[in-house]
């Protein structure tokens, strides 16, 4: 596997979405959106019956479960991009001559995964550390302490969303093999924020502790997991010879 | 350089590919003609190590078709013109260029001199920062080409080059092949058009999942067996018919005063004819060699086939 074949590959894909204006918008535009509202959300919410607001006690609650609207943010936008990366390639038929290259599936296979990857990750991390210091700004005066950084967000942000980016760049390439339209291969990536969408809802119901580090632990060591047995499945559909004789 | 034994290649129960030997030599055009479904793109992508081989051999530049560790070596040392041009509709003809000679490990300056070689050889320099989304299809095409030829390759595979182009696109695509040619590249061509064969091809392969006849452009037409020599004459008499039924030609069919004679020689023959019709009385105006087709040869073997 020589990395810099899947580099030129991921930076070809870099430029075309730099042409591609609602990719750019969907990459930045939504997690920073997301990273915004949720600090108006603390900082409003309670007002209307008077009252000063979310108590600190529930604070310290719902903190830790809006962390998780960034992991669902990493099943979605991936899948954004993801889509373009390779259906893309397949609507333009520019993949014959690409798998003529001297490069491996593997190299190509990685160089998609890289572009689809590294854009989102980027806006991610960046936005959830507008979302902390938004965070702490309109929390502080109530908790009497800066809640982040802490682990249990360095677990989340650090290991559970770039996992999550990861799945879902896996699950768009097995999407890809099915669907010959980017938009049905958006729609149908969506569905895997579903999963992520299920941990924040348990978290509501208090059928999952999300602030324990522990249980965060365990739901990394699940998608690590799915990660790995997805990136198996993902190596068996992106074939040479699937591509050009069974991909629709 | 490209050499095959026994080629076959099967989707289920489908022979796309049946048993197909060849030899393409360092510097030959060879041609493959064929209707829709011959299997002449599956040959291609199983040449170019796209797809895999059911059984049978092929060695290209002395790389064996179907071994992992050759794969790269072969698929570094050709360039392939598919039948859809897949350029990166985003990207300058310059960008799509330059990722393809980066991909191919070509060197900077490489690369810059070969996308203004290619570029300027096909009329598109000019436009070399216009995303290829807004080229026509001939400037696609020739943008298709630039992009198979980007590394130098030893071998170039054409599939379809000149499909779907305007005349004058056709005949740009073909002068710039024949260019190639000069080259002494080996180019691998399938086509559907029997005269651009005719014009570039050194040989021609007629595949209809086999191979049905093989051999120069020439060669192939005369496998049909035969050529005619047309005689216009003043009047075609019975005296005429009489004196041309003794001579050991083929048949003659009379048509008003034209007299249409199969021969297998026409340069020995035609002598004998000609001085058997004056003999008779006969008076002739004209008289010409009718050689088949190259789309004679096409339309009898395919047909033979169904």
């Amino acid at each position: 596997m020589r990395l810099s074949k899947s580099w030129i590959v991921a930076s070809k894909d870099f430029k075309v979405f730099r042409r591609k204006k609602n990719v750019i918008y969907t990459t930045i535009a939504f997690p920073l959106v997301i990273s915004i509202l949720l600090p108006v959300v603390l900082q409003f919410a309670g007002h209307r019956s008077g009252s000063s607001g979310i108590p600190a006690a529930e604070l310290v609650t719902l903190l830790p479960s809006f962390t998780f609207y960034f992991l669902i943010i990493a099943g979605y936008v991936p899948t954004t991009i993801a889509s373009y990366s390779l259906v893309g390639e397949k609507v333009e038929k520019s993949l014959e001559p690409l798998l003529a290259t001297p490069t491996t599936d593997g190299e190509i296979l990685l160089g998609k995964g890289i572009a689809a990857f590294l854009p989102p990750i980027a806006a991610i991390l960046g936005t959830s550390a507008i979302f902390m210091a938004l965070s702490d700004l309109v929390t502080h005066g109530r908790l009497g302490y800066y809640f982040f950084p802490n682990l249990n967000a360095g677990v989340v942000f650090l290991l559970m969303v770039p996992l999550a980016a990861v799945m879902s760049v896996e699950g768009n390439v097995i999407i890809s093999s099915r669907v010959s339209d980017v938009r049905t291969a958006q729609q149908l990536g969506a569905l895997m924020i579903l999963p992520f969408a299920g941990i924040y809802v348990g978290g509501e119901l208090g059928l999952i502790d999300l602030g324990s580090t522990t249980n965060l632990l365990i739901i990394a060591g699940i998608l690590m997991t799915v990660v790995v047995l997805l990136l198996y499945v993902a190596k068996a559909t992106f074939r040479r010879e699937e591509i050009l004789t069974k991909w629709k | 350089m490209i050499e095959t034994e026994a080629l076959t290649k099967r989707f289920g129960d489908l022979t796309a590919v049946d048993g197909v030997t060849l030899r393409v030599e360092e510097g030959e055009v060879f041609g493959f003609l064929g209707p829709n479904g011959a299997g002449k793109t599956t040959m291609v992508r199983m040449l170019c190590c796209l797809i895999s081989k059911t059984s049978g051999r092929a060695r290209v530049a002395g790389y064996e078709v179907g071994n992992e560790a050759d794969s790269l070596k072969i698929r570094k040392l050709l360039g392939l013109v598919p039948d859809n041009v897949g350029l990166y509709d985003d990207l300058s003809a310059y960008d799509n260029l330059d990722f393809y000679g980066r991909l191919y490990d070509c060197t900077e300056a490489q690369r810059k001199e070969n996308i203004k070689r290619f570029l300027d050889l096909l009329g598109l320099w000019e436009k070399k920062d216009a995303p290829a989304g807004t080229f026509s299809k001939g400037m696609k095409q020739k943008l298709a080409i630039a992009r198979a030829l980007i590394h130098d390759p030893q071998v170039l595979f054409m599939d379809e080059p000149t499909a779907n182009l305007d005349p004058e696109s056709s005949k740009t695509v073909r002068d710039f092949i024949l260019d190639l040619k000069k080259e002494k590249r080996t180019i691998f061509l399938n086509t559907h058009n029997l005269d651009e064969a005719q014009k570039i091809c050194d040989r021609i392969g007629i595949l209809n999942t086999r191979i049905m006849a093989m051999g120069t452009p020439e060669e192939l037409e005369r496998s049909v067996g035969g050529r005619k020599t047309v005689v216009q004459l003043e009047q075609v008499s019975d005296a005429v018919l009489v004196a041309l039924r003794k001579l050991p030609i083929g048949n003659a069919v009379v048509d008003g005063n034209r007299l249409t004679i199969d021969v297998t020689d026409p340069e020995k023959e035609n002598a004998a004819i000609m001085d058997a019709i004056v003999r008779a009385g006969g008076r002739v105006q004209s008289a010409t060699i009718v050689g088949s087709t190259l789309e004679d040869a096409y339309l009898k073997l395919v047909r033979q086939a169904k």
